[in-house]
């Protein structure tokens, strides 16, 4: 659920109406590319996130399903500990099972502040799914080279108030129409986090990022990867998989 | 009566060793009670008398949504400061976190008028200083955190919409105190500074009542008198009280256990004594008197053997304190390095009571049975 997320949150972006530079393909043609590419009516995602501590790395797998921004269900398949545990999320609402327990839990207020699993990733970051069209006004600012790609700049600046974020810098692959990094921003200016994205790969003629690093900026380390092991697009996902009866099964 | 007094002490006195050693046991009872509840009692003065100077003032004007129970209220939990909120010190609450060495951690990010003077808290420093965002914190988060004077910290916090934004603090003085939760986990910085970050501007979480405030009904706000917030530490001392009192209990118990033995040893052993005290024309009520007043006399002996080493302890003790662990100090309640015991008259006099009557009790009892005694038996020394 938090690669799909993360993914969509980032793609999200790009459904942005970019004002077009001269030289610049047309934002629309862009974002229409990048939407052909990645976007998908729902996908299974079998993956491993990589938490890294201090003595020692974790590595948690999980199997997700999700379709479109707003609804998402996460099973944990390993390490024991966390073997079972369940998320639901539904438009704004985040549903915990916790097998240990038996017991569903419904994150909110403070609570979403807190960290997944230890690794730098919120449950409030999971749970960003506004379009970003409707928070940020953007503009692609030039070209970068990164991992020896070629890359739009784009920058986006908050135009409502209530946004975790107030800046957004993301470099989009410019042959392959793939968000290939995010850096967000603090009011100061200050970097808070980073988002990288490699591994880039032809899935069913499309490309897509196998990989994910997560990372708080002010925090020592070296972030959170989230690695896929195995994805299907517009797979056949029955409707039971996202509502709260499934968290129990 | 005067005669049961002097036969009694005399037997007492008579008796050597073993007086003695039940004097020795019932006198150590008595230092450690006194010593016990003297040290609760000296903690409770200084914790409400720091409690009081750094945190409580004479009171909390809490917002209705706050609850400082609850962290998860501290979100929804202010308002405007009202305008006639005369003699009243506004504190603001965020939460926020720190990257110290690039390690996360969440603290409570406090604003406070700087003018202030109802707390202890050194915020003077944070109206002099020339740093951007000054901050003061106390010496448990200095030390937890590895912060020095003039160190910089990256802190992270959110605005009233929740837009994230960070920039660094300075530390600009570490203040010692004995309340932990003035210190531990937070950081203090100018309510202005406060206002300018989050866009709260003029609003806070609680409001700290000066010397001079006079209660009257703020909407939106409620008043917590300093009683009632220094009552958790009654009851908090209270209960430790109660859980140390099970150990003199028990150190009390033997002692009058050994009491109780060598009553019944001398009723036993004495019984031609007894028949004698009988013939000579004492009633069996005041033979029972005088042994019950030999038994209480241990008490008096063990008052007096107390006083004798427990006084000067007791001076030194009071006049040194009583080390704490550092451990200890980083628990809610405020908790000083030395605890200085308090002794008061109440506590000694009570003590002194509970003994004799204990004592007297225990020693009545095995007493009783020399009611029961046939004197003529008795002086012959056969067994009853």
């Amino acid at each position: 659920m938090k690669f799909t997320a993360i993914t969509t949150l980032i793609l999200g972006f790009f459904l942005l109406t970019i004002p077009a530079f001269a030289q610049t393909p047309n934002a629309e043609t862009i974002i229409q590319k990048i939407d052909d590419n990645m976007s998908s009516k729902n996908r299974i995602v079998t993956s491993e996130m990589v938490i890294r501590g201090n003595r020692k790395d974790r590595v948690v797998s999980s199997r997700g399903y999700s379709e479109g921004n707003e609804k998402s269900f996460t099973e944990y398949l390993s390490p024991e500990r966390e073997k079972g545990t369940k998320m639901l999320k539904l438009e704004d609402r985040l549903w915990i099972y916790s097998p240990s327990t038996d017991r569903i839990i419904q994150l909110s207020g403070h609570m979403l502040r807190q960290s997944v699993m230890g690794s730098d990733l919120s449950y409030e970051d999971m749970m960003e799914d506004r379009k970003l069209t409707d928070m940020y006004d953007a503009k692609v600012i030039g070209e970068e080279t990164f991992s020896d790609r070629k890359c739009w700049k784009m920058e986006m600046i908050a135009k409502v108030e209530d946004v975790s974020y107030y800046k957004r810098l993301v470099l989009v692959d410019q042959e392959r129409f793939v968000p290939l990094k995010e850096e967000l921003f603090a009011k100061s200016g200050q970097m808070l986090k980073q988002t990288t994205l490699s591994d880039v790969v032809q899935i069913d003629g499309r490309w897509f990022p196998r990989k994910m690093n997560y990372k708080d900026m002010l925090k020592a380390g070296e972030g959170t990867d989230f690695i896929i092991k195995e994805i299907q697009f517009d797979a056949d996902i029955p409707d039971y998989i996202f509502s709260k009866g499934s968290l129990k099964k | 009566m005067k005669l049961a007094f002097q036969l009694a002490y005399k037997n007492l006195i008579g008796a050597g060793l073993r007086t003695w050693l039940n004097v020795a046991v019932l006198s150590f009872c008595f230092v450690i009670i006194i010593f016990f509840n003297g040290m609760m009692d000296g903690w409770n003065e200084q914790a409400k008398r720091d409690t009081i100077a750094w945190e409580y003032g004479n009171g909390h004007v809490l917002n209705d949504k706050y609850d400082p129970f609850d962290p998860f209220s501290l979100q929804d939990g202010h308002g405007q400061i009202p305008a006639d909120a005369a003699h009243l010190t506004p504190i603001l609450i965020q939460q926020g976190t720190i990257y110290p060495d690039g390690r996360m951690v969440s603290v409570a990010l406090k604003g406070i008028d700087a003018s202030q003077t109802s707390l202890e808290l050194p915020t003077q420093a944070l109206r002099e200083s020339d740093a951007e965002i000054p901050a003061i914190i106390g010496t448990r988060m200095a030390a937890s955190n590895k912060l020095e004077k003039g160190a910089e910290v990256l802190l992270r916090w959110r605005d009233k919409n929740g837009t994230f934004d960070a920039a660094n603090i300075t530390i600009v003085d570490i203040f010692e105190n004995n309340v932990g939760s003035t210190d531990n986990g937070q950081v203090w910085i100018s309510i202005e500074d406060l206002w300018k970050m989050t866009g709260m501007t003029g609003e806070a979480t609680l409001m700290v009542a000066g010397k001079e405030y006079v209660h009257k009904e703020l909407e939106g706000w409620h008043f917590e008198s300093q009683k009632a917030l220094l009552s958790d530490i009654d009851k908090i001392i209270s209960t430790k009280k109660a859980s140390s009192g099970v150990l003199y209990m028990l150190l009390l118990a033997i002692a009058l256990l050994a009491i109780f033995d060598t009553q019944v040893l001398s009723i036993f052993r004495r019984q031609k004594e007894i028949g004698t005290y009988v013939s000579l024309g004492m009633t069996r009520r005041q033979v029972v008197g005088l042994f019950t007043v030999e038994g209480a006399m241990y008490s008096i002996f063990a008052m007096v053997v107390g006083c004798i080493y427990g006084i000067p302890l007791f001076i030194y003790l009071a006049k040194t304190g009583i080390a704490m662990p550092q451990a200890s100090q980083d628990m809610g309640v405020a908790l000083a390095e030395k605890i200085f015991p308090v002794y008061g008259i109440q506590l000694v006099i009570g003590t002194i009571i509970l003994v004799v009557i204990a004592a007297t009790i225990v020693s009545f009892m095995p007493a009783r049975k020399i009611a029961k005694m046939d004197p003529v038996a008795a002086l012959k020394g056969k067994l009853q």
